[in-house]
């Protein structure tokens, strides 16, 4: 069976250059990756706020789509994250299909780096970047070394990027504090979620950063939506979106 | 039992957060507290060991909880202590007035002590004619100004260095204007040792309470345990249950681990050892509180609650504790650690509070017995749902988000209909003050068509 492309609900309604720019870079890659239509959400929003009752059945459904495939990637540590670690309590324990799910279930970047094992990408992107690390890809997934922890990890994000030529790193004075985004969050608690947006934002503005760059676009969303509110003019952009080269959007 | 007024986190948080100036520096003071903690942490190669260790030690700990607890009062009153247990606070506060009458007290002196915070010992002591000082400088301003701790290590870190000029001008007399913290540190200095020497009992709390030797420990940077402890005839040290740890070797993971989690120090300035009454004029009481921990050390999701060493690495790390500040808690412990405690006292008056995190979890990481504290807020979240506390609107909410997501077509015709009204309606109403989101951010660009659309035209 080919590869599956899981597509957040939210990347697929607003961002959709995200998605293409995953699976052009799937396919670049010689992989055999198809879109299953049907798919929506892996539930994550009513987990996060409790409501594991109201998740189950998309938790199921989402496995049940799935479950075929020999791998499932997602350019989002979050989503990804979800499966992996959150979606036990909806299963049973001899679950083949939830078991075979979980374990295949992959974001963009650690497929990238643990499963094809990419050292070369034909691509330039000449532009000063930083490096928003979303939490779920970092504390969840740990695509790489969280600040608080002190085991030794390669960065998987860093890594696979890295492979892009003319890139510039611009270093962040708090490398990997939350956006604010959290999901519901949000909006449960604007106000603070909007000050740990904002304090993110100058931490990139600061470092000399064009763009910031993260695996997870709904901490960008966010962080977009105040950028737009304050006339800033960092851009953002999707790690899957650098790694084909794409053009810095007008806006 | 008396109910508690309900804790809005959000509407507690906003003056704190929207003052951008105090919050600003308040997120950086804290920050660098959570700085000078990486520092250290990553001095000791062993440092995620430690972590591990401590907290295996604690897992049993609490496990075998019953027989550790009595193998301390048997070494403690072996060694001269007199050991009192109560139930709850009120039981404490009890123990601890009879204990004060029993010595026709009237004025004690008390080190920083989160049990006794946790329990209202101060309101109640002064209710009942006695006059309580605390000697710990952040605890000591906080009571000046009749407020209670932001923080559990920093009581006053929402304080400013002017704004206690200020109280210090009015209680203590010092120079109207004064904003100088070696000045001001040496008029609480000469302020307290006059205190000390009136003060008829000490009263400290406990860090760590050792089964095996019946002995107990306490840190501190500013000595004051010490002198509280060492100038009166009487010690009462309170403790809450789980503070106890098995072996006296034990306390050699716990003492590395602590300094360096709370401030960044390799360890506290003092670390002092106290074994039964000093001499045979002096007491020494231990009151063992129970005060909630045996309900929580019954819950399989939240038990590992009961090993934190109150070390304050998650205030210090959390992004939304440092721009919200400790008060909009509502609660004796407040952060990451207090808001999963909270709900176990009473989960309806803080059931806000398991919400007011974005999961980014930093307090998991960063904890040095390793409670898993962003999961176990997500699991609060369960169980508030459970207990039928969420709101309406979000049920329904995320009822209909359920089906939503249940039913690809509706899912695709919402999306359009979404995409749609934002490309076509005028700005106004989309962005306004009922639509959360919008209130300081925009609404994302809707795009000409989503990826599914894109994927069935293009592949």
């Amino acid at each position: 069976m080919p590869v599956a492309l899981f597509v957040p609900c939210y990347v697929d309604q607003f961002y959709p250059d995200v998605a293409i720019a995953t699976l052009e870079l799937l396919e670049k890659l010689g992989v055999d990756v198809v879109y299953p239509q049907g798919q929506t959400c892996c539930g994550q929003p009513m987990a996060n706020t409790g409501c594991t009752k109201d998740c189950a059945p998309v938790a199921h459904k989402f496995v049940k789509l799935f479950a075929d495939f020999d791998a499932i990637v997602c350019p989002s540590g979050s989503c990804t994250a979800m499966i992996r670690h959150h979606y036990d309590e909806y299963f049973g324990k001899d679950d083949s299909a939830f078991a075979h799910v979980k374990s295949h279930t992959f974001e963009l970047c650690e497929y990238l780096h643990d499963e094809l094992r990419i050292d070369h990408l034909e691509v330039s992107f000449p532009h000063r970047i930083s490096l928003h690390q979303s939490c779920h890809g970092l504390r969840e997934l740990r695509l790489g070394a969280s600040s608080e922890n002190m085991t030794p990890r390669e960065d998987k994000v860093r890594s696979v990027l890295n492979l892009v030529r003319d890139i510039e790193y611009c270093e962040l004075a708090r490398r990997d504090e939350c956006c604010g985004f959290g999901g519901t969050f949000a909006v449960n608690e604007a106000d603070v979620s909007a000050s740990m947006g904002r304090d993110r934002i100058a931490d990139h503005v600061s470092s000399g950063s064009e763009v910031m760059v993260s695996a997870d676009m709904s901490c960008l969303m966010h962080l977009q939506g105040i950028i737009r509110r304050e006339n800033n003019p960092i851009k953002v952009m999707h790690v899957a979106q650098v790694l084909m080269g794409r053009k810095i959007a007008a806006r | 039992m008396k109910t508690l007024p309900i804790v809005d986190h959000p509407t507690a948080a906003r003056p704190f957060v929207n003052d951008r100036e105090r919050s600003h520096w308040h997120d950086q003071a804290l920050w660098f507290v959570r700085s000078k903690r990486d520092t250290q942490a990553n001095s000791i190669p062993e440092w995620e060991y430690l972590r591990s260790l401590a907290s295996q030690i604690k897992t049993e700990t609490i496990a075998n909880l019953g027989a550790y607890l009595t193998e301390f009062e048997r070494n403690a009153t072996a060694l001269g202590a007199v050991v009192h247990w109560a139930a709850d606070a009120k039981e404490h506060n009890e123990i601890v007035l009879r204990i004060l009458r029993d010595h026709n007290t009237h004025r004690i002196v008390k080190s920083k002590s989160m049990l006794t915070e946790e329990c209202g010992l101060n309101h109640f002591l002064e209710d009942a004619g006695i006059d309580v000082i605390d000697t710990d400088l952040g605890e000591r301003i906080v009571q000046l100004r009749h407020e209670t701790p932001s923080h559990i290590v920093l009581p006053a870190i929402h304080i400013r260095k002017q704004e206690v000029g200020e109280t210090f001008h009015k209680h203590l007399g010092t120079d109207k204007g004064a904003s100088d913290p070696k000045y001001l540190t040496e008029a609480a200095r000469g302020h307290l040792r006059d205190k000390f020497l009136a003060g008829e009992v000490g009263i400290t709390g406990v860090n760590f309470a050792i089964a095996e030797t019946g002995g107990f420990v306490v840190c501190t940077n500013e000595g004051n345990a010490d002198l509280g402890a060492s100038l009166p005839r009487v010690h009462i040290a309170c403790m809450g249950i789980e503070k106890l740890i098995p072996k006296f070797e034990n306390l050699s993971v716990f003492i590395r681990l602590l300094g360096r989690s709370a401030t960044g120090q390799p360890i506290t300035s003092y670390t002092s050892h106290f074994h039964g009454p000093r001499d045979k004029n002096s007491e020494l009481h231990i009151v063992l509180v129970d005060n909630g921990r045996s309900k929580l050390r019954h819950s399989d999701e939240f038990r590992e609650a009961l090993h934190c060493i109150r070390c304050g690495a998650c205030m210090n790390t959390c992004p939304v504790y440092r721009r919200s500040g400790g008060h909009s808690y509502g609660a004796t412990v407040p952060g990451p650690i207090g808001s999963v405690l909270s709900p176990t006292r009473d989960s309806s008056s803080y059931k806000s509070l398991p919400y007011a995190c974005s999961l980014c979890g930093s307090c998991t990481d960063v904890c040095p017995v390793k409670i898993p504290l962003h999961h176990q807020l997500l699991a609060w979240r369960k169980e508030l749902v459970g207990e039928n506390l969420l709101p309406l609107s979000k049920r329904i909410s995320m009822k209909a988000a359920s089906i939503l997501f249940q039913n690809p077509r509706l899912f695709m015709a919402a999306g359009w209909i979404g995409r749609t009204s934002l490309k076509m309606l005028p700005r106004w109403t989309t962005h306004h003050r009922f639509n959360t989101w919008s209130i300081a951010r925009e609404l994302p660009e809707p795009p000409k068509q989503s990826f599914r659309k894109w994927y069935s035209e293009n592949r």
